[in-house]
């Protein structure tokens, strides 16, 4: 087998790999509920005007009032409509979920794949990433959003910050395995090197790893823009959340626990049904090690 | 094995060094006058004039950087601007509810977690182990002030068993703190736990796969001896490096809990002093947990001697 042959077999093998994951996918009906449930969020976010009214008016007359026809699930201390601010509490969670996911990918990939590929400058990232995880991720979310101009853009990289190291350490790694690969050595020997090889070879290895961290990123991602809220770190409070509902009906709590619960209850069934898909993607693709963490 | 420990110690302290770095320039190279920032938002000139004088915020970034962590390496991490108490004797003031609650809930995550991870790779695909590892899922999917007020609406609004929220100091007996403690430890236990059950499980079904595990079981050893004596020491590495990386999430769950259950440990001191926005207390905090897991880690570099005679050499 010549070099070329068995450089574009791999390609092959790779191409087939990632479709095989979709046909596993498909065939397994618990990940096909994990997509639906994901959907509808996303469906839910999006066109949050039309399901639900004004999540912001105040309407101190109405205030901790059951369910009626105007507001499903009764209104809050302020009088607040609770569902119309639980549906447009999913905004804010899919918004910094997917853009903390997108933020660490391209950041930890590419600096990962530096770390993998270069000597000097891979000791010295390395040792930035160790020292950056020594931070609780947290702590740090939680300094940077206080210390920031309070809005969602902060929240976003408060939080990707500490995601980022986490990328980086699981890319050097494949990046480091795939180095090992004959098949990369022998396109070393033919004289590809630089960009192309990174490009050809490195990249397309670290895919499924770098998909499944995501997942797990933006699920843990979704936890701390919600503890962030229940702090009241970050946004203002009237900008709906779920963690920021959380907070209002904590001095209620006894009374009307009901006011937790929804919030609560569409926050954890988000994450979970992330982290199942992250799982099941996981199993699929079977990628090496995996570095993950949430509250 | 000298040589192992020097190593592993030299090798944190530029970590360290680098964690001062990062939280120095957080509150430095934000944008805006740090002595503005530092004085907070109801200082007036005079008081800023002050900071600015007794933080040598005139001096060059690298001559402050190296007062600052001078002082800190001396124990001195400034003063607060809300109590202007130093920020040392503010964390130690607060270090023993969250001393306490860290160790149950660590006593608790081992105690749930190993044997549930041991169980599952025993039961490797049936629906014991496929029970544990929804449970796991679910552990920490659910986020830990979710948790929080799940276990008070049942145990404490329904059932009154243990109290809603405070600490009762160790001066009142171990009891009466252990019995204040419990439903801050669960919560966080059920988080942790999720995530050691998983790797747990994981070393332990590579432990069972190997060549030794087969002669213990040739040689007519119990499958307890087999699992525990044997599959569960070689198991032990990624297990105890899992319970140190997860030392980080168990800070911020501490953070979360104890101001859920209003406990007054350095989590909440935390929360009050970004409230508050004071801002020498909330880099001494940073400092002191990084300084913690940094330590914590280290720890457990050194026991891999205790479970892999490699090391010792």
């Amino acid at each position: 087998m010549s070099v070329y042959d068995q450089v574009s077999a791999t390609r092959g093998r790779h191409g087939g790999r990632i479709s095989a994951a979709a046909g596993y996918l498909a065939a397994n009906p618990a990940t096909a509920i994990c997509f639906g449930v994901l959907l509808i969020f996303v469906l839910m976010a999006v066109f949050a005007p039309l399901i639900a009214g004004d999540p912001v008016k105040i309407d101190p007359a109405e205030r901790l009032t059951g369910p009626s026809a105007s507001a499903h699930w009764g209104r809050d201390h302020l009088g607040r409509d609770v569902f119309a601010r639980a549906v447009y509490g999913s905004r804010m969670s899919l918004l910094v979920g997917f853009s903390v996911a997108a933020i660490a990918t391209v950041f930890g990939v590419a600096i990962g794949i530096y770390a993998g590929m270069s000597r000097v400058g891979g000791a010295i990232a390395m040792r930035l990433v160790d020292a950056m995880m020594a931070i609780p991720a947290i702590l740090l979310a939680i300094a940077f959003a206080a210390l920031m101009d309070a809005g969602i853009l902060t929240v976003i990289i408060a939080i990707s910050i500490p995601e980022i190291p986490r990328m980086v350490r699981l890319v050097r790694s494949v990046v480091l395995g795939v180095r090992q690969q004959p098949y990369v050595a022998a396109a070393i020997s033919i004289g590809t090197g630089g960009l192309p090889l990174v490009w050809r070879h490195i990249l397309p290895n670290t895919l499924g790893p770098v998909l499944v961290q995501a997942t797990y990123a933006c699920a843990s991602a979704i936890i701390t823009s919600a503890v962030l809220s229940f702090l009241g770190v970050g946004t203002s409070p009237e900008v709906p959340s779920w963690g920021g509902m959380m907070a209002d009906a904590r001095s209620f709590f006894r009374i009307h626990p009901e006011l937790m619960v929804y919030p609560g209850v569409l926050l954890s069934l988000l994450v979970l049904v992330v982290n199942v898909l992250g799982d099941r993607l996981s199993d699929a693709l079977d990628p090496r090690k995996m570095v993950r963490g949430s509250v | 094995m000298l040589g192992y420990v020097l190593g592993r110690l030299l090798a944190a302290i530029p970590i360290f060094i680098l964690v001062a770095i990062f939280i120095f320039s957080l509150v430095h190279l934000t944008p805006g006058d740090p002595a503005v920032l530092l004085a907070g938002d109801n200082a007036n000139p005079q008081q800023v004039e002050k900071i600015r004088e007794r933080l040598h915020l005139d001096e060059p970034l690298i001559v402050q950087f190296g007062i600052w962590a001078g002082n800190a390496l001396q124990f001195d991490l400034g003063e607060s601007i809300y109590s202007n108490k130093p920020v040392t004797q503010l964390i130690a003031q607060r270090i023993e509810p969250t001393f306490v609650l860290a160790a149950v809930t660590l006593f608790l995550t081992v105690a749930i977690a190993v044997p549930l991870g041991v169980i599952a790779a025993w039961r490797a695909n049936g629906w014991i182990d496929r029970g544990i590892m929804a449970f796991a899922v679910l552990g920490f999917s659910v986020p830990v002030f979710v948790i929080a007020y799940l276990l008070v609406y049942f145990f404490a609004v329904s059932l009154r068993w243990f109290p809603v929220q405070g600490y009762k100091p160790l001066s009142n007996g171990l009891l009466t703190t252990l019995h204040s403690v419990t439903l801050p430890s669960i919560a966080l236990a059920l988080v942790f736990a999720a995530l050691i059950a998983r790797v747990t499980r994981a070393a332990m079904l590579e432990a069972l796969s190997e060549n030794f595990t087969r002669t213990a079981r040739a040689k007519g050893l119990g499958t307890f001896r087999i699992l525990v004596i044997h599959a569960l020491k070689s198991a032990g590495i990624p297990v105890i490096t899992v319970i140190g990386i997860g030392f980080a999430t168990l800070v911020g769950g501490v953070v979360v809990t104890e101001s859920v259950f209003n406990i007054p440990g350095i989590g909440r001191l935390t929360v009050d002093a970004i409230t508050r926005r004071d801002y020498p207390v909330v880099q001494g905090v940073i400092l002191f947990f990084s300084a913690l897991l940094i330590l914590i880690n280290l720890l457990i570099d050194l026991s891999y001697a205790l479970f892999d005679p490699r090391v010792k050499g």
